[in-house]
């Protein structure tokens, strides 16, 4: 990675990595280092003094069936997140893989949801389903579904799930669409000179040569429905009702500045940080196997 | 086109109108809960065809305190927090991250590779795994309550990184090589040479990191506590939980509007340079 023509060494290259260095370490490896450290102590009630405690804030995680909910809770929520989000883009972006004029257009107005915050797309779902005043409850009311997400934690959980997977449709079908036309044409046309039709062309040539799309996209998604759904789940349900849309990131969150479990909250941030070093390596690994047609 | 099929290009547009419709919806209605006055926003059902306020709301939300039971600062500044926020964050990030790459692709120096692990690391470690001890970070250091505090925490990049390391090594020696005969040094070359031949690319990735910036949420949820420095994004939790009590949500539809205005703007008026900047910074 080291251009052969290079320059010789001397101060300027670390004067030229230092901002990001100095970044890096204060704000990312220091603060890192200290959830690690404090994930080992336990503070007393009125935080007079510490203990240190080796792996007990670990063994009281795994001990508490609050946090074990949590954490198939968020595997589910991720898995709905992926699978909802996912097949929506791959139906629209088949479809729109077979039109010549309109494509852009329609890619243009299927995209822009990659925009809203995910504290917005919460508040504008949370308004369509008010229970109240919203379009949906009113729909539902007249179908015999008595809607209530407050009070209701699978409706709670369904209307994350809504939320989550919307804004992320945006993304999966820029992938999906871009995948599917980097397929050689000649493949396409040679299936269907020996009489596939669009159907069996897609799910015996489309859909397995984009496999490596999907498997992307997976990953991705994962990631997303870990980490970056806080802002949905702090606007809708903040959790509720009764910790049904807890997930695992909001309960770090919820534990360290709410309830002042410094001890316990380090130890989920660390547990959330060899999740994410895991799906980092799935990521890479897959990157570096090239796909050939 | 493989073959001409009518009925099926017929399906193909049915099935894409309606999913531009599913994915327009939840706009449309907060457009419309927009354009409507408060009363009639208490009634059920509520309206799906546009109203005659939007100018009024519009006014009233940018330029009075937004909602009247919160005290709040007024949304036109929140947006102005929420602009100097993206900008810092987008171009920190590109200015750090060209610095870096540029060092580890073209200087040999001691610990070059130590250092792109550090900044490899980063990846894995999102603000949400390390919330608490970041937050005491930075109110160590005073930096609460400030734009500093808002960006720079989350400026270092390793994507971004990554991405220039990518385009300098397409860019040939030839280039360094005459440079050097003409006499530039390493910056008058980053500067004449390099910067010039990534210029799409920093701006494509400039795209990307404004939407990254405006749309944070939980970091500055977390250091803001003065209302002067509240972001736009922010604000809508606070006026949910106030709408809740007293329902004025013509006021929080339009500050919603508002606030997804900009990054949509962007994506839809830079859509070459969206597109490709997603794509460069994921693979």
């Amino acid at each position: 990675m080291l251009k052969r023509v290079h320059f010789p060494s001397s101060v300027l290259p670390f004067l030229l990595v230092a901002p990001q260095i100095i970044v890096t370490v204060v704000f990312f490896l220091w603060p890192a280092a200290q959830a690690i450290y404090q994930s080992f102590l336990i503070e007393d009630a009125f935080g007079l003094s510490t203990e240190f405690v080796w792996f007990e804030n670990f063994e009281l995680l795994f001990a508490d069936a609050h946090y074990l909910d949590s954490f198939w809770r968020t595997l589910f929520f991720s898995a709905a997140v992926a699978l909802l989000s996912m097949s929506v883009a791959l139906i629209l972006a088949g479809f729109a893989d077979r039109i010549v004029r309109g494509a852009t257009a329609y890619r243009t107005l299927l995209i822009w949801p990659y925009a809203v915050a995910p504290v917005l797309a919460g508040a504008l779902w949370v308004f369509m389903f008010n229970p109240t005043l919203g379009i949906f409850p009113y729909f539902l009311d007249m179908l015999g579904v008595d809607w209530n997400h407050y009070l209701n934690g699978s409706q709670a959980m369904a209307l994350v799930i809504f939320a989550a997977a919307w804004k992320q449709i945006a993304y999966n079908f820029l992938f999906y669409l871009a995948a599917m036309q980097s397929i050689p044409l000649s493949l396409i046309e040679a299936a269907a000179i020996d009489g596939a039709g669009p159907v069996r062309r897609f799910k015996d040539f489309v859909f397995p040569l984009i496999s490596p799309t999907t498997f992307f996209l997976l990953v991705i998604n994962a990631v997303y429905a870990f980490f970056d759904t806080f802002g949905i789940i702090h606007a809708i349900t903040q959790g509720g009702p009764a910790n049904s849309t807890t997930i695992l990131v909001y309960k770090v969150f919820n534990d360290g500045f709410v309830g002042l479990d410094l001890g316990g909250s380090a130890a989920q941030s660390v547990i959330l940080m060899f999740l994410v070093i895991i799906m980092t390596v799935v990521q890479f690994r897959y990157v570096e196997r090239k796909v050939e047609y | 086109m493989v073959e001409n099929r009518p009925l099926l290009t017929f399906i193909s547009h049915l099935v894409l109108i309606l999913g531009v419709v599913i994915v327009a919806l939840p706009i449309w209605i907060t457009f419309v809960a927009a354009t409507h006055d408060a009363v009639r926003m208490t009634q059920a059902p509520i309206p799906l065809l546009p109203g005659a306020h939007f100018w009024q709301n519009f006014k009233d939300t940018l330029f009075g305190s937004g909602l009247s039971s919160s005290a709040g600062a007024p949304v036109w500044r929140m947006l102005l927090n929420s602009l100097v926020m993206a900008l810092l964050i987008a171009s920190g990030k590109i200015v750090i991250s060209l610095l870096s790459a540029f060092a580890i692709v073209y200087f040999k120096f001691p610990f070059r590779m130590g250092f792109f692990w550090m900044i490899f690391i980063t990846l894995m470690l999102p603000v949400e795994v390390r919330i608490l001890p970041t937050f005491e970070v930075v109110a160590n250091l005073g930096m609460l309550n400030s734009y500093w505090g808002l960006s720079v925490p989350l400026i270092a990049s390793a994507t971004a990184t990554f991405m220039f390391r990518q385009v300098f090594l397409t860019i040939p020696d030839e280039m360094l090589e005459s440079a050097r005969i003409d006499g530039a040094g390493p910056m008058r070359f980053f500067w004449d040479i390099l910067i010039p031949l990534s210029r799409t690319n920093i701006a494509a990735l400039f795209v990307i990191l404004f939407i990254f910036g405006w749309n944070q949420y939980l970091w500055p949820l977390l250091i803001t506590t003065d209302s002067d420095m509240t972001t736009i994004v922010m604000s809508i939790k606070e006026m949910l939980e106030v709408a809740e009590q007293s329902p004025q949500w013509h006021i929080v539809m339009m500050t919603a509007l508002l606030a997804m205005i900009p990054p949509v703007f962007v994506v839809i008026g830079m859509q070459k340079l969206f597109v490709q900047g997603l794509t460069e910074t994921d693979k």
